[in-house]
Parts: C-alpha cells; sequence; structure tokens
C-alpha cells in the first residue's frame, strides 16, 4: 500500500503530514526557526513514503535538497480542504505571511484566487505584531476580543501605520479589548472582501494558523453572511493537499 | 553594465557630470542582473548577440555616439512616453532617446520631493537624475515631459529643472473632438520647439523620412511579435521585451536592420520548431504599466513557472507600436494630422473612458491563444490600477483568466509574486 507526505515550508512553520489507506496517518507543525531546511531534515528523519511533494514559501528550496514535485500553497490548499471537507467550494487561508482566498471548481481545481501583495497587513504575521503592541499573548488577545464591545473600528490596515494608531489611541486611555477587537474586525473585513472577489458556493474552509483563532472566524462568518467551516487541524491543510497530490501523481 | 570592455569612459562620464563611485555601483549591480537574467538562458537566438551587445555598452558606446552627433551639430531629445512622436525628432535631423527609468535606484533622494506613494518609474528617473547616474539625462539638449498622468505632471514641475533644458507637452485625457485638437495643437508646437531647439526646419520631405524610418521601426518589432507566439516560442519572453525596451535609446535604422535579422532566425527556428521551451505550455499574455529597462523582474518569474509569454500590452509593446502613420500628403501640416492619426489612437489609461484598451487586450487574447492574462501594473499607479478592474471583469467575462498584479522595482515580494504566478499557470494549465 502506498504512502505519500506533503511538506508545506511556510513562513513562520512548517507542516508536515503523511497520507495511507485514504487517511492522515500523521500531522505535526513546528516552528520553521532560521533554519527551515533543518526542520524538514529532522521532520522527515522518522517518515517512510513512496513520494513527497512540497509547497510554502520553501518549497523551491527544499526541492533543491530533495528533488521532488512542488505545487503552490494554493493549489494545496484547494486539494487537503477538499479532501478533508468534500463540500467545500472556496477557501480562506490566513497564513503567516499571506492570506488566501481560493475558489473551487466541482472538479476539486482552483477556480479563482486572490492573495495580498507585498505587505503583511491582514496576515497572521500582523495579529501576531499586534498582540504584543498590546502587551497580550495570542491567545489572551483573541480572548480579548472575544469579550470586547464591538464598536471600534480601525482606520490602517498597513502594519506599520496600524501599530501606530493602536499606540496613539493606548496612549489616549482606549481600553486594550477594544483595540484587540478593532484590529479583529479590520483583519476579518479584509479577508471578507477577497473571499468576495472569488465566487463563493456551498462550504467556505477556513484552514491555516488564523483559522484557530475564533473571534476572526466569527467575524469572517458575518461579514460574508455564511458559514465558515472551520478545518480540523487547520495549520496541515496545505501538507495534506501535498501528501494527496502525491498520491495521485504517482 | 560595459564589464570587461577595453574602452574606458570614465572621462566621457566624469564630463557628463556623472557620481562615477555611485556609477560604477550601478554598472556592477546591471551586470550581475543582465547575467543572470539573459545571458544565463540556454538556446537563445544567435542573432541576439547584437542586444547582447547594446546592453553591454548602453552607458558606453551608445552615448558616445549621441555626444559625436551632438559635436557634429545633432541635437539629443529624451522622451518618457509613446506620445511624444520621434517622427518629428527625426526630421529635424534629431536623436530621440527614450529615458529609461526601470529600475529602484536614488530612493531617498527621490522621496525628498515626491510623496512615498509615488510610482516606481517615477521615482526611478528622479533618483537616476539626483544621484547623476544616468548618461542619457545628463548628455541630452532637451528633455521632453507630458502632462499624461497626476504624478508625472506634478513631478515635473520639479524635474523640469534638474535638466539642461526641458519642454512640457499637453494632453488631451478624451478621445474627443477637442481632445484630437488639443493633440494636432501640441505637435505643432513641439516642432516649432525642435526648429528652434536645432536651428532647422520641420520639412515635408524631412517629416516623411522620419515617418518612414518609425514605420519602419515599428513594423520590425511587430514582425518580432508576430512570430514569437510560434508554438513552441522561437525567442523567450524576457529577449522579446529586451529587444523593444532596447528601441527606445538605439539607432532607429541600425536597431530595425537588427530586429529584421533576429525575425529571420526566428522563421528558420519556427521552420525547425525549435523552441525556447516545449510546445503546449501555458500562454500568458503581459497587459498593464510598461515595464522600462532595466525592469526586468516579472518576466523570469513567469517563465521560470513553465509558462510562455506571447506578448505585452503596454506602452513597451503593442501599445507603442500599432498602426502606421500615413506618408500621404505634400504639407508639413498634413503629415502632422497623419501623426495625430496615428498617435490619438494610443489606449493610454490616463485616457477617459478607455474602452478601445479592454477591447484590444481580448483582441490581442485571441490572436495569440493566450490561456491567461496577467495585469501588471506599478503600485501607486492610479490610471492602471483603477483599469485593472474593468480589465478582470471584461476579460474573465469573455473566457480568459486573469492576475492582477501590483507591484514595484524592490525585490522583497518576489517569492509573493512567484506563488501567485505559480499559482495562475496551475490555475490555466488544465
Amino acid at each position: 500500500m502506498s504512502r505519500s507526505a506533503g511538506i508545506d515550508i511556510g513562513s513562520r512553520t512548517v507542516k508536515l503530514a503523511v497520507l495511507a489507506g485514504g487517511k492522515v496517518e500523521r500531522a505535526v507543525v513546528r516552528d520553521a526557526t532560521h533554519d527551515s531546511m533543518a526542520v524538514c531534515r529532522e521532520l522527515l528523519e522518522t517518515v517512510v513514503a513512496d513520494r513527497i511533494v512540497a509547497t510554502g514559501y520553501g518549497r523551491h528550496l527544499f526541492s533543491r535538497h530533495l528533488p521532488c514535485e512542488v505545487i503552490t500553497e494554493i493549489r494545496a490548499v484547494a486539494l487537503g480542504a477538499r479532501f478533508l471537507r468534500p463540500a467545500c467550494r472556496a477557501v480562506l487561508d490566513v497564513g503567516g505571511q499571506d492570506t488566501k482566498a481560493v475558489a473551487i471548481d466541482s472538479d476539486g481545481s482552483v477556480r479563482k484566487f486572490e492573495m495580498n501583495d507585498r505587505c503583511a497587513a491582514g496576515t497572521g504575521r500582523f495579529l501576531e505584531v499586534m498582540a504584543v503592541a498590546l502587551g497580550y499573548t495570542m491567545e489572551e488577545f483573541v480572548a480579548a476580543a472575544s469579550g470586547a464591545p464591538s464598536t471600534r473600528k480601525l482606520n490602517s490596515m498597513c502594519t506599520v501605520f496600524a501599530e501606530s494608531e493602536v499606540i496613539s489611541a493606548v496612549a489616549r486611555g482606549v481600553p486594550r479589548d477594544e483595540l484587540a477587537f478593532a484590529i479583529h474586525r479590520a483583519i476579518a473585513d479584509r479577508s471578507a472582501a477577497m473571499l468576495r472577489r472569488v465566487p463563493l458556493a456551498d462550504e467556505v474552509v477556513f484552514c491555516g494558523g488564523g483559522a484557530k483563532n475564533d473571534c476572526l472566524r466569527e467575524l469572517v462568518a458575518a461579514a460574508i453572511g455564511r458559514p465558515l467551516h472551520r478545518a480540523a487541524d487547520p495549520q496541515v491543510v496545505a501538507a495534506v493537499g501535498c501528501a494527496l497530490h502525491a498520491l495521485n501523481g504517482a | 553594465m560595459s564589464q570587461g570592455n577595453a574602452t574606458d569612459y570614465r572621462a566621457m562620464w566624469a564630463d557628463l557630470g556623472l557620481d562615477l563611485a555611485k556609477h560604477d555601483a550601478l554598472l556592477a549591480a546591471l551586470g550581475q542582473m543582465y547575467q543572470d537574467v539573459y545571458l544565463s538562458q540556454a538556446d537563445r537566438p544567435e542573432s541576439m548577440r547584437y542586444f547582447d551587445f547594446v546592453m553591454s555598452e548602453v552607458h558606453g558606446l551608445r552615448v558616445k555616439e549621441l555626444l559625436d552627433a551632438q559635436a557634429a551639430g545633432r541635437r539629443v531629445v529624451g522622451t518618457f512616453c509613446v506620445f511624444v512622436p520621434e517622427e518629428l525628432v527625426l526630421a529635424v535631423d534629431g536623436i530621440a532617446v527614450g529615458l529609461c527609468a526601470g529600475a529602484e535606484f536614488g530612493t531617498e533622494a527621490a522621496e525628498r520631493y515626491l510623496p512615498r506613494n509615488t510610482c516606481a518609474l517615477i521615482k526611478s528617473f528622479f533618483g537616476f537624475t539626483l544621484e547623476k547616474v544616468c548618461p542619457y539625462t545628463a548628455a541630452c539638449d532637451l528633455v521632453v515631459g507630458e502632462n499624461t498622468c497626476d504624478g508625472k505632471k506634478k513631478s515635473y514641475e520639479h524635474f523640469g529643472g534638474m535638466v539642461k533644458r526641458f519642454y512640457l507637452m499637453d494632453m488631451p485625457q478624451m478621445k474627443s473632438t477637442a481632445g484630437r485638437a488639443l493633440l494636432t495643437g501640441e505637435y505643432r508646437r513641439f516642432a516649432s520647439e525642435l526648429e528652434e531647439l536645432s536651428g532647422r526646419e520641420v520639412t515635408v520631405e524631412g517629416l516623411r523620412r522620419g515617418i518612414k524610418t518609425i514605420n519602419a521601426k515599428r513594423a520590425a518589432i511587430r514582425r518580432l511579435n508576430q512570430l514569437r507566439a510560434a508554438d513552441p516560442t522561437p525567442i523567450s519572453g524576457r529577449d522579446a521585451l529586451l529587444i523593444q525596451q532596447v528601441s527606445f535609446y538605439d539607432d532607429p535604422v541600425r536597431f530595425t536592420g537588427s530586429v529584421n535579422a533576429v525575425c529571420d532566425e526566428l522563421e528558420r527556428r519556427i521552420a525547425a520548431r525549435q523552441g525556447t521551451a516545449p510546445a503546449g505550455r501555458p500562454r500568458i499574455l503581459i497587459s498593464g504599466c510598461p515595464m522600462a529597462v532595466p525592469n526586468w523582474k516579472l518576466p523570469p518569474i513567469v517563465e521560470a513557472a513553465g509558462a510562455v509569454i506571447v506578448g505585452e500590452e503596454s506602452c513597451i509593446g503593442m501599445r507603442g507600436l500599432r498602426n502606421e502613420v500615413s506618408t500621404e500628403g505634400d504639407t508639413v501640416a498634413g503629415l502632422i494630422e497623419n501623426l495625430v492619426d496615428r498617435y490619438f489612437r494610443i489606449d493610454c489609461a490616463t485616457f477617459t473612458p478607455n474602452p478601445e484598451r479592454i477591447g484590444h487586450i481580448r483582441e490581442m487574447a485571441e490572436e495569440l491563444g493566450a490561456d491567461g492574462v496577467i495585469h501588471y501594473a506599478l503600485q501607486f499607479c492610479s490610471p492602471y490600477q483603477i483599469e485593472s478592474v474593468k480589465v478582470e471583469e471584461q476579460v474573465e467575462r469573455g473566457g480568459v483568466p486573469v492576475l492582477r498584479i501590483d507591484t514595484d522595482y524592490g525585490s522583497e515580494d518576489v517569492e509573493q509574486l512567484r506563488t501567485r504566478v505559480e499559482a495562475f499557470v496551475e490555475r490555466i494549465a488544465r
């Protein structure tokens, strides 16, 4: 019986998924550190697979170390999300450096996608920077946003300007939980705008590290006016997609 | 980029007032970039050697030619836009050079005059001039600006004082009778300026000769663009772009001959089914802002993703090449009307509304068999960025997928662009 692996070398984390007998046999998430190839090597030491496919920012670097097929994160999340939730026809992926909205055809291929341009506004990195600016851990940040009154809006979406805006607001005595909410809403609105630019149908699935954030998920769902289904183990969806591609391509 | 060249142009550059240390740094960076993007390609047409030579001498021999021509009494006119008719410059025996503005250099110096949210192209020509690294701008007897976008027309208010002599051409914004009359008046006024600059009269014979020369140049590049669209493609997209970039500053007659030599070779390659990429690769049309030399950021990403570039719907591309100027007529005024007939049809996004452009994109996609269109816009270029929404809607409605990209000359977003372009190629490749 064949066993395939998918590896997603992202800006913040490396994800590995192993697929065997039509099931995800193993799924691991590790910090990318300063040497993502060392992390990959360590993860793969214990993996026995007939074929491996890579995605993520490090995909080309990885394939130079270990010759293998590479696919983009966009195709990978589409494949992975469909495998995990067959009714899925659109994906929102909030990763460390990128946010992507992907519409999927009934045959599983990518129909259209949107991705943020050069700046990291509206991505996981933005949330991390803002949590630090407010003196929260990520868990505290999400909890504070969930419990805050939902009135405040943030004007700027640039990571740098938004940070200044948040610092100014703190200096004016604005409660930080309100700011935590405003930041979540800003990202949710931006993600929803991206989703609206691709055709939405049936299930919309939320994946990437951002999908672990329930406050963000609820706000995006409200903004697009339809449920947003959190993928089980949302960070490994692209890695699962790669493993699936490896299996089908074999 | 004159690395490894025997001739020493340092005295010439110093005479032009260039900052030699900064200029050395620029040439070293450009030389490396040219090596990586161009010379590393496998199986290029032999006749591309001419263009390699031109590029290796871009700040050397070609500048020397300009200075020699000046010494012989000819005038050098620098331009930034395909609306400035080269034919008129040739009519007074002048030399037109397109000032390039395709690299990030001197951004900090430029930002003393320009807000950060100014497009990379404008910042580039400010940076090159302020840092004293552009021998072309320094050599020009006249630099011509034109009121196209707001960024350019307002920045010329500063830029005009940074060059030897500056001339501003007004531009219409609508394809109306009044708009056409404005352009006609401006071309006449430009002819007078050139007469004053050169001490020569624009004659029927001179202008007709200029028109024929430029018609032949455009025809040669159109021929190239037709041949490159063969499957398998006989020339890489980046090489086809390079030829079109070089058209802005090379001698037009010599250039035309060299392009036709490339075309002859491409015909032989097509007959032998010799391609720079295997047949059947996804075919991409690039549309939008001009890629001025040495802006080679996007094409290598597209080609590395396994696609071929079948054309450029751009000022450095078909926007600058469509339609011939008629040589019929026996008065200068009549020939200037012929110029207006052609130039007023240019589908620049500074015009409103601008439906012709979307029609042209759809036509090109159809004729070239493009599987997808990448809309390339410089960040902060409002005309093209705003128009890109309509381009996407209407071209996709016609069944051709569109990817919109906003970027600049920096390299920070190359990996993000790579992901988007690869995903687009995956999408259209099925």
